[in-house]
């Protein structure tokens, strides 16, 4: 594993293109793009203000960014630095933006979510969408209820008029109105397009445990709801071959809908105490350094000193029955941090890694071809985020120090990020090929490339 | 003499006899029946006194009665009935005094007696209210006592239900206590919610109220430099009902797809699921028995007609699943086959259970239970087959890899042929070449010669001729036409027909040792080799 040095950042805005060659990282209100392997500077942009979002284009050609704070997007070409374009949403105000599936569309979202506007960069036309849903999810990055199949054919819209709501789907090529149908949700949450394309999963406020299921063409496939009146669905997530669909809730399980029968296939718990003896759980133990006091010289040399300070840390092997760290949540907050909040499968669907918010320090994953929990890692602090690798099962974990772990089904690593001074991991971001992985800190970055044949 | 007779005297009055009786038919007790009849046998009616008391006395025997009064009363206590100084008279006075006492303890009696049967009455009567009380009591401890099982019983029950009340009580107080907290999560969620829409509501408030106020307007407009292409190079195309209906199609093809795609899967697993139940089936069907006949056993009556049946059936099945037909009967028909089958096998395993246990329990009378020799015998045979299985497998895979090794081999020699026979054509050729070669050279060698002789008629003509003109130009076809080459010439062609002259004798070694040179060389190589030499 070889780590590059570190670079400045700002926003946790770093993402890498998707065809996989450049890096676009944000330094306060400028915008530089590099090469990938050798994080060289190919382009320099200047923005007007502070910005808060960046998105590449589809076909790698564009980036757009956002400054919430001024209205206005800024789109740069790669392949012409001196192309410029401005969308100035002026008085409307901008709370959301983002690229249509085919690269030449921009979609903003007005202040109060008043409209989606559609600025086109191929053509003059302009147009607008009127009474989007905010959609208050916090593990999704948008905030409006948009959602573009995979093959971006097709962009679902969540509506809100007269206090009911609807669904809008439309053929992104031309955006046409394809269909217009209402929900039998009290206030939606959150909708999401299974991989295929053709079933949208549609959910209600965590009030009501309520999750439907619309066919392409607008007909409603089924509904599920697993109990009533307590707090319901709190994540979401389809397996990549959209054979099932995994559902956190707040009451700390996740069930699993197949997508035949539309009924639930299995239940997995998460409880505190681990018995079943054929579960490995691996517990991340601090390893002390040993200091040799003869050969400290004073002052202590920099490189030194950080390794001094900072911990070395490693996997153990727990011995069951394993009982983990829970944390008892505020009862009288609203949003309360209890429940599944990170759902994911991994690509190959073999998979699943949930997060259960009553024990933050774990993280679960689960096997899917034989429906049962497989390891749990016991990590020292509250997980911040998981992804998993694009091509291969593996795993990569941030906890918010300055390490970086990883798992896969051989085994499981923590390795320290070479960095002097403070490096805390807030987020971390795969390269499509599953290469390397960008680390994000909250003012630097640094990359991580990890060898080709990686095993423990 | 000594039996006291009840002679009562006859001169009780009516009155009191009358008063007894109605004083006996009061309290009237089984007891006092007796006493009773006591009462009134030496009561009865006088209706003829005479008869009666003339009984005891006659006219014949009154002197042994007066005696035996006489006796009888001075016993009892009474003065003689005789005078004292004369025991043949008779004391009158005595004998009413007698009589007078007798009368008074008669009275006396009869009172006392009177007494002793009011009382004795009184007790019976008593008795008899005792024993009714007695009667009622215990009637009355006995009610009660039920009583107190019903009741504790009662107890019981409503202690049970005090209980299960309690319970459910609990219970209920849970589920309200889980629903009051949920309320309150919900109410807090709600006030949230509710706060977070207020608070956008006043932001919109602001922004209204600032956009009423703001005279100047900001322009909402994009600023671009050029427009780009779209991503697939074409042009935008209007939106036309023909666009909309295929985009329709679009939808319901990608859905379509979708959709047999599953079908397809479905399909393939239906078939896979299919084969192997099959071959479950045959593979049960392998394991039973076969058909016996033997009457006792009424199991395996029952199996044998059914497994002709059930193979009958199988081949059915298999004639129709080779045109694949999968409608429900097919299907059925499979799954009661299949289940048929599992039973017969789970009574037979049981019924091979119960024949095992039997002969460990040393039962041997069936001859269906293999004996432990037999069957140590038949594990032998079946040792021995597959130690003769094993060897046959090596001998055979042995002898194939000879026969591979053969084959190699073969094809080894064939190459090598191949080569010999190749290496022939090469050197074949080479020789030809090599003889080619030396050709070349011995024609060269002529050539050189002839040029040589030809340069030295050349030479002596020119010399010849340049004594007489010297406006002819000669033009040696090596050269080229030039006049001062033709000075060059001259001088190249003497130096060329001394080279010659010795070029000749050079060639014939070089020619020597053409034939020395390995016979890898090219013809070519030899040439250019030939061509350094004169160049030298």
């Amino acid at each position: 594993m070889n780590f590059s040095e570190v670079f400045k950042l700002s926003g946790l805005l770093c993402r890498v293109s998707p065809d996989g060659k450049y890096l676009a990282s944000c330094v306060q209100y400028r915008l530089i793009v590099r090469d990938v392997n050798n994080l060289q500077i190919l382009q320099l942009y200047s923005c007007l203000d502070q910005i808060q979002y960046i998105e590449w284009s589809s076909d790698s050609l564009f980036i757009l960014c956002a400054m919430y704070k001024r209205g206005i997007v800024q789109v740069w070409s790669l392949e012409q630095p001196d192309w410029h374009c401005k969308i100035d949403e002026g008085s409307a105000g901008l709370v959301a933006s983002c690229w249509s599936p085919d690269g030449r569309h921009i979609l903003n979202t007005t202040e109060f979510h008043l409209r989606i506007t559609v600025w086109s960069l191929c053509t003059k036309s302009v147009s607008y969408i009127k009474y989007p849903k905010a959609c208050q999810h916090d593990f999704l990055i948008s905030l409006t209820g948009i959602a573009f199949t995979k093959d971006g054919r097709y962009m679902a819209l969540a509506e809100r008029r007269d206090c009911k709501d609807f669904i809008s789907l439309f053929v992104c090529s031309d955006w046409q109105l394809l269909r217009h149908f209402d929900t039998e949700t009290q206030d939606l949450a959150g909708i999401e397009w299974a991989p295929n394309g053709c079933v949208l999963a549609v959910w209600d406020t965590c009030l009501e445990y309520k999750i439907l299921l619309y066919s392409l063409d607008g007909r409603l496939l089924s509904t599920y709801s697993a109990y009533e009146w307590s707090l319901g669905i709190k994540s979401v997530a389809w397996s990549p071959s959209s054979q099932f669909l995994a559902i956190g809730s707040y009451d700390e399980k996740v069930r699993i809908l197949n997508h035949v029968t539309w009924k639930k296939i299995t239940e997995f718990e998460h409880p505190a105490t681990i018995a079943n003896p054929k579960i490995i759980v691996y517990k991340e133990v601090e390893k002390c350094p040993r200091v040799e006091t003869e050969i400290l010289a004073f002052p202590p040399a920099r490189v030194e000193a950080s390794s001094l300070f900072s911990t070395q840390s490693k996997y153990d092997i727990s011995q069951i029955p394993v009982s983990l760290q829970c944390v008892k949540p505020i009862a009288d907050r609203a949003n309360p941090r209890i429940g599944i909040g990170m759902l994911s499968f991994s690509p190959d669907n073999c998979f699943l890694a949930t997060k259960n918010d009553n024990i933050p320090n774990a993280i679960w994953i689960w096997d899917v071809q034989k429906l049962k929990l497989f390891v749990v890692l016991e990590q020292l602090y509250a997980v911040q985020l998981f992804q998993w690798d694009p091509c291969q099962p593996r795993l990569a974990i941030c906890t918010g120090n300055s390490k970086v772990y990883l798992w896969s089904p051989a085994g499981c690593v923590s390795v320290q990020v070479p960095v002097e001074g403070d490096f805390q991991v807030l987020s971390l971001c795969w390269h499509s090929n599953g290469d390397c992985m960008a680390l994000l800190s909250k003012d630097n970055f640094c990359m991580c490339y990890l060898e080709k044949e990686e095993g423990k | 003499m000594g039996d006291w007779k009840t002679i009562t005297v006859p001169a009780l009055s009516s009155a009191s006899q009358t008063a007894l009786l109605n004083t006996s038919e009061k309290k009237m007790s089984p007891s006092s029946l007796n006493m009773q009849q006591v009462l009134h046998s030496p009561l009865p009616l006088c209706k003829s006194p005479h008869s009666f008391f003339s009984a005891f006395c006659t006219d014949e025997n009154v002197e042994q009665s007066i005696s035996y009064l006489d006796r009888e009363l001075t016993t009892l206590g009474f003065p003689s009935l005789y005078s004292e100084c004369n025991d043949k008279e008779l004391n009158v006075t005595s004998i009413i005094n007698c009589m007078n006492e007798l009368l008074v303890l008669q009275r006396k009696n009869l009172r006392a007696q009177e007494e002793v049967e009011i009382q004795h009455l009184k007790l019976g009567s008593d008795m008899d209210h005792l024993q009714n009380c007695y009667a009622k009591v215990k009637e009355q401890l006995e009610a009660s006592r039920r009583e107190i099982m019903g009741l504790q019983e009662r107890d019981r029950q409503q202690q049970c239900k005090n209980r299960n009340l309690h319970q459910l009580l609990k219970n209920e107080k849970d589920e309200v206590q889980k629903l009051q907290n949920i309320v309150a999560s919900r109410a807090t969620q709600y006030n949230h919610d509710m706060k977070r829409k207020e608070r956008e509501y006043n932001k919109l408030k602001e922004r209204l109220h600032q956009l009423v106020m703001n005279k100047k307007d900001k322009k909402i407009a994009m600023d671009v430099l050029n427009y780009v292409g779209r991503v697939d190079g074409k042009r935008g195309a209007w939106r036309t009902g023909k666009t909309e209906a295929r985009n329709e199609e679009e939808m319901y093809k990608v859905l379509l797809g979708s959709y047999e795609q599953r079908q397809k899967q479905l399909l393939v697993e239906n078939a896979e699921l299919k084969k192997v139940l099959q071959q479950m089936k045959k593979e049960m069907i392998s394991l039973l028995p076969p058909q016996k006949q033997k009457p006792k056993e009424r199991a395996e009556d029952g199996i044998g007609p059914v497994l002709s049946d059930m193979e009958e059936d199988a081949v059915e099945l298999n004639k129709e699943n080779m045109w694949e037909l999968s409608c429900e009967t097919v299907r059925e028909q499979l799954t009661n086959s299949i289940r048929k089958q599992w039973r017969m096998l789970k009574n037979h395993v049981e019924k091979l259970d119960n024949q095992v246990s039997r002969a460990h329990s040393g039962a041997l009378n069936d001859s269906d239970v293999i004996s432990r020799e037999d069957h140590e015998l038949a594990t032998e045979k079946l040792e021995l087959e597959i130690q003769q299985c094993r060897e046959m497998i090596k001998t055979q895979q042995q002898l194939l890899q000879d026969c591979y090794l053969l084959e190699e081999r073969e094809r080894l020699q064939e190459e090598w042929k191949l080569f010999r026979e190749q290496k022939k054509n090469f050197e074949r050729e080479r020789r030809s070449f090599t003889e080619a070669a030396i050709r070349l050279g011995l024609e060269r060698k002529a050539f050189e010669e002839d040029r040589g002789a030809w340069l030295k008629q050349q030479f002596l003509s020119m010399t010849s001729d340049h004594k007489n003109s010297e406006h002819v130009k000669t033009q040696s076809p090596f050269s080229g036409s030039s006049e001062p080459d033709n000075q060059l010439t001259n001088f190249r062609s003497r130096q060329k027909k001394l080279h010659c002259l010795s070029s000749i004798a050079t060639s014939e070694d070089l020619c020597q040792t053409i034939q020395h040179i390995p016979h890898n060389s090219n013809s070519s190589a030899v040439l250019s080799t030939e061509k350094s030499k004169p160049k030298q």
